[in-house]
């Protein structure tokens, strides 16, 4: 797919990244995990996402990228990014959704024209539990590709700022 | 190929783990793997361990890959060793400043064991 220039940041061209967003999460998956990402024939059941781990990026764009998805999806994703038993990787689940997000947001801002090098991205943070809102100050949208791995939601936004 | 003495500095040790696991993949010949979360712990490895390759990461905290690189020609351990960069932070221009800092060779996340063999292979050959 060829690559999209972000300027001006506009509610089209935002809207123009979620194909983007969703093959940066799929390629990660696909290469580090070794799983093919699917997308849902009904809507996304969101209880129960109670992992959360986000990304920011500064410069071009400001925004934060965040990845949701159950517990039970994040140590999966550590048995497999490990190649171990999931009852061996539930103490690197926080290291590798944490991990994944760090990727998904690399992946992602390589493949728009210009924002690789005009963006940095911070070290991930991981929250735990579901029951929390998001402030931001300078909130001016978001996009969101919403996929199953191994067939439990997981859901995959960025909130721009700017 | 002789077994190989690597460094692997990462401030994931999940990806610390999948770099080793690749590099076995690969077919290299571990004889010791060594691990560090940033860069300064890195230099304290080196100032006390001498290894044949170093693979490390570029956004890390406390110092990063690139001032990392910076600093080896200062460690007596680390003269003439390669460093491959494995990082998310694929653009051209840090490819550029990673290469310029002495790096060798470039390798981006997300990768698969094959990449990782591309670019590891000729490194430790001694032909890039």
């Amino acid at each position: 797919m060829s690559a999209i220039n972000p300027n001006p940041v506009t509610n089209e061209s935002r809207q123009s990244w979620i194909p983007l967003l969703e093959i940066a999460a799929r390629e990660v998956f696909e290469r580090m995990l070794e799983s093919q990402l699917t997308s849902p024939t009904n809507s996304v059941i969101e209880d129960g996402l109670d992992i959360t781990s986000m990304v920011g990026l500064a410069g071009q764009i400001c925004g934060v990228l965040t990845v949701r998805c159950t517990t039970a999806s994040a140590v999966l994703m550590a048995s497999k990014m490990l190649g171990v038993d999931a009852s061996q990787a539930g103490s690197e689940m926080w290291d590798a959704v944490g991990e994944v997000c760090n990727m998904i947001a690399g992946n992602f801002k390589n493949k728009i024209s210009g924002m690789g090098d005009g963006c940095m991205l911070s070290v991930p943070t991981v929250i735990t539990g579901a029951d929390y809102t998001l402030h931001s100050l300078a909130y001016s949208g978001k996009i969101e590709t919403r996929l199953l791995f191994e067939g439990k939601p997981l859901i995959v936004s960025i909130e721009v700022h700017s | 190929m002789d077994s190989v003495r690597v460094l692997i500095v990462d401030d994931s040790s999940v990806m610390r783990k999948i770099v080793e696991r690749s590099l076995r993949q690969a077919g290299i010949n571990l004889a010791q793997v060594l691990e560090a979360g940033n860069g300064a712990d890195a230099l304290g490895v080196l100032n006390q361990a001498k290894v044949d390759l170093i693979l490390c990461d570029i956004n890390m905290p406390v110092m990063d890959g690139l001032e990392f690189v910076q600093q080896l020609p200062g460690i007596d351990n680390a003269k003439g060793v390669p460093v491959v960069m494995i990082t998310t932070e694929g653009s051209e221009g840090h490819v550029v400043k990673a290469l310029s800092s002495g790096a060798r060779g470039y390798i981006r996340k997300p990768f698969t064991p094959e990449q990782v063999k591309e670019r590891v292979l000729p490194v430790l050959a001694g032909n890039q």
